[in-house]
């Protein structure tokens, strides 16, 4: 890829003041997306995914969280931009979809004034106009009887609708990088396949960028083209999306895969990972994964291994790639 | 099969009132569950399947129809000997924080079920608890923790040797893995699947996850706005589906492959699923189905079996074969 990064994240570290000591929940996180890409961060629940996403738009500005690094969007970077720079940011460059359609609306609002007011922060239309870019958006995102859906509120839209409303919202100012953590986790399965379909026709109608945040590996191979693996606040692997299901190297995406049954398949025993993910107050020295890893040497608890080239395009935190080179 | 069914559910239907309507949540659900096999229980949303799982364990009482537990009707049954048929099917609850009582150690959570239905005596209690833990992976040093001491796939374990404490030989899975991270998932399930196998358990499964429930179960029914609309055995029902909103369920499930999923061509669902209150003539499924023809819009499709084994409400199930 020749064009320079969309969004380049450098050293990301992010750690937060407990009772008990700083907690890392994001260690020296890098990466980068390209204009027009789709890249998924896979991870489980404490690995750090959703809180550099949302480092990422700058909404952790409590006094107790430290950030460190550089994240350039358009080679500005955006831990130097102040509350106001951002808020211009936000909703214009980058456009955020979270996962609990139920709470992210204001429920005494109607739906129509959510989307307005995002049009009229932005852009300087008539109300006649941005009405109209509403309606069309909503339109878009797969609503039926979008004149209807303006007027409603929130609690009369079911959660799919919801969902679309908040895609409608996020892209009210066709952003350049399109942030969704978890976009379809509270939703059925026929209404996850309507609402990722409409995300691609979407991503390629704009020529918009995708991160997507996850813990389902299903709807990764589906979406995207690179996906990054986080496990204990850290990069374990990164590759595209054929290498990581087709040939993943660090133990963890490997037992992943393992642990998923799949419908298209004739039964196999399930592998589990044993054990449960480390508790990001207590991490090891090493390498998070040590205790549950089937292949763990006697360097691994006490030695970090970093981000390795496999091969082209395929990295790996693990000291395996010495044994087989 | 010629065996006795463990579990049948005879044409049951629950309503629940909202103010002055009606909500049909169950409508005419017929099932029979045979000792020691696996019955997924899929839908989405509002299908009615969790009100399924409670009416099989009488928790909730069906509005008609009747429940049967190894031959005994449920509503002809007293109280009291409700309370001691329990012991013979229990459930084990999706939200492992939120079933366990927080101000209760593990032993008392698993004690408490000794006591109520007096199965040992205080000698064996702690021994037999341990015993307990042991076949669900925990040990000894856990007795005497709070449940927030433990993460989420521990409690489940807990929750799971709290349901097996009085030897139950019926057990209702309600979402059992929905909130428990990916990896732990599979611990759980191998864990059922291992207790099934040393203890003859006989299980209902209720999941929207349909790989899992693929996995898991030796038959499948699949309900729509509280409707049975298909039942077959799980490979039969994945490799062969005959009704169209089972079809469209299999269509949406992501492969996680990206080989297969960038070639595969779907069906997608247009709309949701309406509210059943306003339960209305004709197929269920109607609104939805990209098949749907006049007939569908003017008479139910009865349940039936198309083949051996394999019954569904769908007036043209027969083409599909």
């Amino acid at each position: 890829m020749s064009q320079p990064p969309l969004l380049q994240v450098d050293q990301l570290k992010v750690s937060f003041k407990t009772h008990m000591g700083p907690l890392q929940a994001v260690r020296d996180v890098s990466f980068a997306i390209y204009p027009g890409e789709s890249v998924a961060i896979v991870g489980e629940s404490g690995s750090g995914k959703s809180v550099a996403a949302k480092a990422i738009i700058g909404l952790l500005s409590d006094p107790g969280v430290t950030i460190d690094g550089r994240i350039l969007l358009n080679e500005e970077n955006l831990l130097e931009k102040s509350e106001k720079e951002m808020q211009k940011i936000r909703g214009n460059q980058i456009g955020m979809i979270f996962q609990d359609p139920m709470t992210s609306l204001n429920p005494t609002m109607r739906v129509g004034k959510q989307i307005l007011e995002v049009i009229h922060k932005h852009a300087k239309s008539s109300f006649k106009e941005s009405k109209q870019q509403a309606i069309q958006l909503l339109q878009e995102v797969g609503l039926s009887d979008p004149e209807k859906r303006f007027e409603q509120y929130p609690h009369e839209l079911s959660g799919g609708m919801r969902q679309r409303v908040l895609i409608a919202i996020a892209l009210a100012c066709t952003p350049k990088l399109l942030i969704a953590d978890e976009p379809t986790t509270a939703l059925d399965v026929t209404i996850q396949a309507q609402i990722l379909a409409q995300m691609k026709a979407i991503q390629h109608k704009n020529q918009m960028s995708i991160l997507l945040i996850t813990h389902d590996l299903g709807i990764v191979a589906g979406m995207c083209d690179r996906v990054i693996v986080m496990y204990g606040g850290m990069i374990v692997e990164t590759a595209s999306v054929e290498d990581i299901y087709h040939s993943p190297f660090h133990p963890y995406t490997q037992g992943l895969l393992n642990s998923i049954p799949r419908v298209d398949k004739e039964e196999s025993d399930l592998t589990p990972i044993p054990g449960a993910p480390p508790h990001l107050l207590d991490l090891p020295a090493g390498c998070p994964f040590t205790e549950r890893c089937p292949f763990a040497m006697r360097m691994c608890p006490s030695h970090r291994p970093a981000l390795f080239v496999i091969k082209p395009f395929q990295q790996a935190a693990c000291w395996l790639h010495k044994k087989n080179p | 099969m010629t065996q006795k069914p463990l579990l049948s559910l005879q044409n049951v239907s629950k309503q629940f009132p909202i103010g002055k309507k009606v909500l049909t949540a169950v409508d005419g659900f017929s099932l029979d569950i045979y000792p020691g096999e696996t019955v997924g229980l899929v839908g989405e949303s509002g299908s009615g399947k969790s009100t399924v799982g409670r009416l099989s364990l009488y928790l909730q009482k069906p509005t008609t129809g009747s429940v049967l537990f190894d031959g005994f009707d449920l509503s002809l049954l007293s109280s009291r000997e409700i309370r001691k048929m329990r012991r013979r099917f229990q459930m084990i609850f999706q939200d492992p924080y939120a079933s366990l009582n927080p101000r209760m150690t593990v032993q008392d959570t698993i004690g408490e079920a000794f006591d109520i239905h007096k199965l040992v005596s205080k000698k064996q209690r702690e021994e037999k608890i341990v015993e307990l833990l042991e076949s669900v992976g925990l040990d000894q040093s856990h007795l005497s923790r709070f449940p927030h001491e433990f993460s989420g796939g521990q409690r489940q374990r807990i929750g799971i040797a709290r349901a097996l404490a009085v030897e139950p030989g019926f057990i209702v899975c309600d979402e059992p893995i929905s909130a428990l991270d990916v990896s732990i998932r599979a611990q759980i399930i191998n864990l059922l699947k291992k207790l099934q196998k040393e203890k003859g358990l006989t299980y209902l499964f209720i999941a929207h996850d349909l790989s899992m429930i693929k996995y898991l179960s030796d038959r499948v029914a699949v309900m729509y706005l509280g409707h049975l609309v298909e039942l077959a055995s799980s490979q039969e029902l994945y490799s062969k589906p005959l009704h169209p909103y089972t079809q469209a369920l299999l269509a949406s499930i992501p492969i996680p492959d990206p080989v297969i999923e960038k070639k595969r061509e779907r069906i997608l669902l247009q709309g949701e699923a309406q509210n059943s209150s306003n339960s209305s003539v004709g197929c269920p499924f109607q609104h939805r189905c990209p098949f749907a023809q006049a007939i569908c819009k003017e008479k139910k499709p009865l349940f039936e079996e198309v083949t051996p084994g394999h019954f569904a409400a769908c007036h043209f199930a027969k083409n599909w074969l």
